[in-house]
């Protein structure tokens, strides 16, 4: 990736004008940011509060919750 | 419908993106995760009420943004969490100029009304149409776009344009202040 502050783009004239390189650019970032957290997976405790769940009618995957990472 | 080992695997596999949503609308890891697991638990509590073939995500990002609307009026005057703590939910290390680069956009992120920036971060993080972001919000279509739009002009404004803080009616009072004031 290139130095950020020197490409700093022209002023948008007007809403809805966005300078189509800097909303590709806003897009790319905000989904950078998304991306971090949703590689992380499901934690722990996420994964034990669901799967400790009793499903009526269908057998249980397991007695035993199985940690993940 | 009823609770299905399925169903149960479908809602496990929107945890990821529950949270980075969280994350996103709250700026606060622990208090994001605090709101998945509500949202979690509200969801698993009303499963009957959920419409087997629809949108289970779009479900599931409404009952958390709905919590967050109800937590952020009962919070809104308690001290907002330090600077960084989104920083440390992170894993990856990134270089120092992407990390510099990264809080910028994410202190900016945060400036933004909360209408809008959950509004941009639904299109544009989270992968959702126009129509489904829509349904989420309780709100129009165009209201989405709209609100959209003005997140991006704003950031883009506060991110790649020298000096300026803001632009639309403020500079166009700054304009009329300044030509009048002297």
């Amino acid at each position: 990736m290139k130095d950020f502050k020197a490409q700093k783009a022209p002023a948008p004239a007007k809403q809805g004008g966005l300078n189509p390189e800097i909303q590709a650019r806003i897009g790319h970032q905000l989904r950078a940011m998304y991306d971090d957290v949703v590689r992380q997976g499901v934690p722990d405790r996420f994964a034990e509060l669901i799967r400790k769940l009793d499903v009526p009618g269908e057998t249980p995957t397991s007695g035993h919750i199985e940690g993940r990472d | 419908m009823p609770l299905t080992n399925a169903l149960r695997d479908d809602i496990l596999a929107a945890v990821p993106s529950l949270r980075a949503f969280a994350i996103s609308l709250s700026g606060n890891a622990d208090r994001a995760d605090d709101l998945v697991q509500e949202t979690l638990l509200r969801a698993l509590a009303n499963i009957d009420s959920f419409q087997p073939g629809s949108n289970l995500p779009a479900w599931l990002f409404t009952i958390l943004r709905n919590l967050f609307r109800s937590d952020y009026r009962k919070r809104r005057r308690e001290v907002e969490d330090a600077e960084g703590s989104y920083a440390k939910t992170l894993k990856s290390q990134p270089g120092q100029n992407a990390h510099l680069e990264f809080e910028e956009f994410r202190a900016a992120l945060e400036k933004l009304p909360q209408d809008q920036r959950e509004a941009l971060i639904l299109v544009g993080a989270s992968g959702f149409s126009y129509e489904d972001a829509a349904a989420i919000c309780g709100c129009a279509v165009g209201t989405i776009k709209s609100r959209v739009n003005r997140a991006r002009s704003k950031l883009s404004a506060m991110l790649y344009v020298e000096g300026a803080e803001d632009f639309g009616p403020d500079d166009t009072v700054r304009a009329v202040i300044g030509s009048s004031g002297s």
